[in-house]
């Protein structure tokens, strides 16, 4: 009788968790245009969609942001990691940490708000970008920053954000991480930098792809910090969706929605399967093990 | 060997005055030491007493905050420790996880730009030497704690360091895989003949593998010596009570000639066939180890021998040996332990008045 109640509210669970995207997905193929009306299977709205250019511009915007801001914010946090965890003091240590976790706590309207003000005060300092030289108007024909806003300004916000997500994940690698390897590592000769890369780097892997994974989605459906560091020509697939559903409920935003989620899924599913294969593998080494051990 | 090569073997590492303060808290206090070239040296000593610090020092992982470090008369301690001809072999083992056996062992090497050829020599020397050779292509994970411990050993020992340093070699081994590897270990070293400092708390481990031992407290160096100095000799009651079972008692010197003086204390009056170096009435505590009291029925009719009188409280037997705990009149209880060298010796039980004897020579006065 317990098990029976207990798998209730395991299906409980699972359907509170789960209907909403079920419906969603099944919604997204369906012929009629009302959410009430079953109108039959079809993928109108997929065909209406692949026509829609700033769909697909806005998904291949939204996923290049994701890339370039999760790959950016793996890169910073660990360095930043590396400072809080390996150097038990240094000058403005403590400041340091309140700022790297502070877009952990600070509500994003506040975080979005205070980097467009910043961004902006920096559009005002530098005036002109031709009058500072030729590398920084390569940047501003390359990125459009410091201009005006865009995927540049989105990506930098996402990054920083990210960044903080990315440096809680590796730090928490690091911490349990046994020091004696670094340390064994440079005692058989290895400079610092080797001992990065030769030892704490491959230890760390894991840890990672969790943070590059972590600030990839939470770059791909950020829609208030975007929605503050876009521009005219930068609409992200969230915040066009938003756009739309605000006008009125388009079955054309629940075949996006499908499609992000199917990205998101293949994502974690990747994930699942390279964590099993590692696993398989420690079991068929130790068990190779044993058998050469008689 | 000439007496100038001597003189270079027996200063091979030289620590000089050397200090580690965390905190203004000295970890390492003002440490002077020379070690000879081919010593296995044993730091004991009790938890936090500084000898992780003095090793770390060593291998260039902490900076002195005084004194200078020398290895075959050169100054090492700027230097920093990828650059040190020192390897050490951690406590944890410090095995990487993602290399082989092989790759462990060959990790060194590598760094050093060794050719190819040779360094496959080298691991396959190493393997030879700690028996590992059906293991190489294994992770640290597919290893017993024993078989982690030589690779470790193999991987510290395979750049031919001059001076081995080992933090607790055997720490993580269970009692009776610790004892067997003692001798593995100290014939290995003695074998390849590299000069070694060794971290312990475990003193059955220091008084089997050194040649020599520092028993440390505080950060201090209390009294350097062979084993047999150390235990036979003590110099203050720290190290007494430190090394062994140690009966203690407390008195004033009250009599002092070249080749013997006289111990007055509650207990008794006791006859040591030393002088010491004091003054008459000064404060003074001889010690006498439970191996050397003997127990008998009757008073002992050799006058030379100290003894007095007792009550058994516990009595313990081994087989080899018993254990007694016998209390004096002064209430003050004494550890005597008797080697059955007889299959017929006497036994004592609870509550039996005996007479504890032990020659003068067995005596050491401690001043300290
Ligand atoms: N990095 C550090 N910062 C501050 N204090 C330290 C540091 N390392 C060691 N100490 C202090 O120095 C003292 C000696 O430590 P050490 O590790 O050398 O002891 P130990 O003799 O190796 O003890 P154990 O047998 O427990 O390993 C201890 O009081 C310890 O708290
Ligand atoms: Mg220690």
């Amino acid at each position: 009788m317990d098990s029976r109640f207990g798998r209730f509210w395991l299906a409980m669970g699972y359907a509170f968790l789960y209907i909403p995207i079920l419906t969603l997905v099944v919604l997204s193929f369906n012929e009629s245009k009302l959410v009430s009306v079953w109108g039959g299977f079809s993928l109108k709205w997929y065909g209406v969609l692949a026509k829609d250019e700033a769909v697909i511009d806005a998904l291949f915007l939204t996923l290049r942001i994701a890339f370039f801001s999760a790959t950016a914010a793996v890169i910073l946090g660990t360095l930043a990691a590396f400072a809080m965890v390996r150097y038990p003091r240094f000058f403005g240590r403590t400041t340091f940490s309140a700022h790297l976790n502070a877009p952990l706590v600070v509500p994003e309207v506040i975080t979005g708000l205070s980097l467009l003000l910043f961004f902006v005060m920096i559009q005002n300092l530098l005036g002109p970008v031709e009058e500072w030289g030729p590398f920084l108007t390569l940047f501003k024909n390359t990125f459009g920053f410091p201009e005006e806003r865009g995927a540049f300004t989105i990506w930098a916000g996402h990054a920083s954000i990210g960044m903080a997500f990315a440096a809680v994940v590796i730090q928490s690698r690091l911490i349990e991480m046994d020091k004696s390897l670094e340390e064994a590592a440079m005692d058989l000769g290895c400079k610092p930098f080797q001992v990065f890369y030769l030892v704490t780097f491959p230890q760390i892997v894991p840890a990672l792809l969790s943070a590059w994974l972590l600030t990839f989605t939470i770059s791909m459906d950020d829609v208030v910090t975007t929605a503050f560091l876009s521009g005219p020509a930068s609409t992200t697939l969230p915040v066009l969706i938003m756009g739309k559903a605000r006008l009125g409920l388009d079955p054309t935003i629940n075949a996006i929605a499908t499609i992000t989620v199917a990205i998101v899924a293949c994502a974690v599913f990747a994930g699942s399967l390279y964590m099993f294969r590692q696993e398989k593998k420690l079991a068929a080494e130790a068990a190779a093990a044993y058998r050469d051990a008689d | 060997m000439n007496a100038r090569n001597a003189q270079a073997d027996a200063g091979f590492v030289r620590i000089d005055r050397l200090t580690k303060r965390f905190d203004d808290v000295a970890a390492v206090d003002n440490v002077s030491i020379e070690i000879a070239k081919g010593e296995i040296f044993a730091l004991l000593g009790s938890s936090g007493c500084g000898k992780s610090t003095l090793l770390r020092m060593l291998a260039g992982f902490e900076t002195p905050s005084e004194g200078t470090i020398y290895l075959e008369g050169q100054p090492v301690s700027a230097m920093q420790p990828y650059n040190r001809p020192i390897n050490m072999m951690f406590q944890s083992y410090a095995l990487f996880p993602h290399l082989t056996v092989w790759d462990n062992i060959a990790f060194g090497l590598k760094r050093e730009g060794m050719p190819k050829a040779q360094i496959e020599e080298r691991v396959e020397e190493m393997l030879r030497i700690v028996q590992l050779k059906k293991f190489v292509k294994r992770k640290p994970h597919q290893l017993s704690g024993g078989q982690q411990q030589r690779v470790a050993l193999a991987r510290a020992l395979a750049k031919r360091p001059k001076l081995l340093l080992l933090d607790e070699p055997l720490g993580a081994l269970d009692a009776k895989l610790r004892e067997e590897t003692q001798m593995e270990l100290k014939n290995i070293i003695k074998n390849v003949g590299v000069t070694c400092v060794l971290v312990t708390h475990d003193q059955d481990e220091a008084m089997t593998m050194a040649d020599r031992i520092a028993i440390m407290s505080e950060g201090r160096f209390r009294q350097v010596g062979l084993p047999f100095e150390i235990y036979e000799t003590p110099n203050c009651r720290f190290v007494a009570d430190f090394i062994g079972k140690v009966n203690l008692f407390d008195g004033a010197l009250t009599e002092d000639a070249p080749d013997y003086c006289v111990v007055t204390t509650p207990e008794g009056v006791f006859y040591v066939n030393h002088g010491v170096t004091g003054t008459e009435g000064m404060d003074v505590t001889v010690a006498v180890r439970p191996e050397k009291i003997g127990l008998s029925s009757s008073a002992p009719t050799d006058t030379s021998r100290n003894a007095v009188t007792g009550t058994i409280v516990t009595n313990s037997y081994y087989g080899s040996a018993s254990i007694y705990h016998v209390q004096l009149a002064t209430g003050k209880r004494v550890l005597v332990s008797c080697e059955h060298s007889s299959r017929h010796d006497e036994h004592f039980q609870r509550d039996d008045p005996v007479w504890l004897c032990w020659e003068p020579e067995s005596l050491v006065v401690l001043r300290s």
